[in-house]
């Protein structure tokens, strides 16, 4: 009997912070392990052996979706709802932008954003399935947590090579 | 006075404090458990617009919204489904899913004024045929076709948009009245909002 009241209180306790747990990574802040080269050099390329970064993503812009040029978010991937991303912000809705690589000037859709990656002979992104709707968009990556060397904010910083929204 | 001062720290202040701290935890867990059984495994929402007509009241219905199939891929031609619009992310649409990949749709383009028709085929990536709908993508109508804003307006919606599926309609007046006051005590429901539908 004493074991059972044991075991009840210990399931009890782990269903009470994996609730609390999920409700903050759902709500506030949520950590995000990042792989593949296309965010290289702001977050390291993981290989095989090695894990990428881990970073933070907070969640508490989803709210209003209010999000500046240059913000990296973590998003769904168009094509396949089970798979994150993660890019940098280059346009906005309602803003004119020139295409990468060609004389051709869009304008963003209504409730649509232009996302690329920072490594951009290595990153598959609007540049190849167009703009993505906002809705697509999970949260905002603010900090690298892992590895040490890494700790800090991610700037919110427009490519220079690119074009800037005109 | 120093009497005063002598009940006051006579007080027993540190259970105060414990009880306050685990009465305030007991709250959060509570509304944790709101939160995550209202975002992951189901939830109810006020539809209300005319663009669903013969399935949902113009005057608005409640719907039991399933949380788990989306996120399972066990969403099939003819659900109902809650999906962010696609033209603004802080407002949530239900529309019906008419077309997933591999199938082709052939729909009315303006039914009010015209009997002219069109069809797009929904496979797999061809980036060259524009109305082709991409991969992972669905095509998603109303059911009143004349007064719904849906994919013949903005194209077809990336699967990653669908937000619930929709499984029980008028679920009794009853559990909607007592939901609208869990929607006055709940601090933070995002989740109970009313779902407008484009008209």
């Amino acid at each position: 009997m004493g074991t059972r009241n044991h075991l009840w209180l210990a399931a009890k306790r782990t269903l009470t912070w994996y609730l609390v747990g999920f409700t903050i990574s759902d709500r506030y802040a949520t950590l995000v392990s990042v792989t593949g080269d296309s965010m290289h050099p702001t977050f390291t390329a993981a290989s095989s052996s090695l894990r990428g970064d881990v970073v933070l993503a907070e969640r508490s812009c989803l709210e209003k979706y209010q999000f500046s040029r240059g913000d990296v978010v973590l998003f769904k991937c168009p094509s396949d709802h089970r798979e994150l991303f993660v890019k940098r912000l280059i346009a906005l809705p309602g803003e004119w932008m020139q295409l990468p690589g060609s004389p051709d000037i869009i304008k963003i859709p209504e409730g649509h954003c232009w996302v690329e990656g920072d490594n951009a002979s290595r990153s598959w992104d609007s540049r190849s399935f167009g703009p993505i709707p906002l809705g697509l968009i999970k949260g905002r990556v603010t900090h690298v947590i892992w590895p040490p060397s890494k700790i800090g904010r991610v700037d919110t910083k427009m490519p220079e090579n690119r074009i800037s929204p005109l | 006075m120093s009497g005063f001062a002598r009940r006051l720290g006579g007080m027993p202040w540190r259970e105060f404090a414990a009880s306050a701290f685990s009465g305030t935890f007991l709250l959060a867990q509570a509304l944790c458990a709101i939160h995550v059984v209202n975002a992951h495994v189901f939830s109810f929402a006020l539809l209300r617009g005319a663009s669903m007509l013969p399935t949902v009241n113009l005057a608005g219905d409640v719907v039991v919204v399933d949380r788990v199939s989306p996120r399972l891929g066990r969403v099939a031609n003819g659900d109902a489904v809650l999906l962010i619009s696609p033209k603004d992310p802080r407002k949530l649409v239900v529309k019906r899913v008419v077309g997933m990949e591999g199938d082709a749709v052939t729909f009315l383009v303006d039914p009010g004024n015209s009997d002219a028709s069109k069809t797009v085929v929904v496979s797999s990536w061809d980036p060259l045929i524009q109305a082709d709908v991409p991969q992972g993508h669905v095509w998603v109508q109303g059911d009143n076709i004349y007064a719904s804003r849906d994919s013949r307006e903005f194209g077809p919606v990336p699967y990653g948009l669908i937000t619930g599926k929709i499984f029980c309609r008028n679920p009794g007046l009853l559990l909607y009245l007592h939901l609208s006051e869990l929607t006055f005590f709940y601090p933070f429901a995002p989740e109970f909002i009313e779902v407008r539908m484009h008209i």
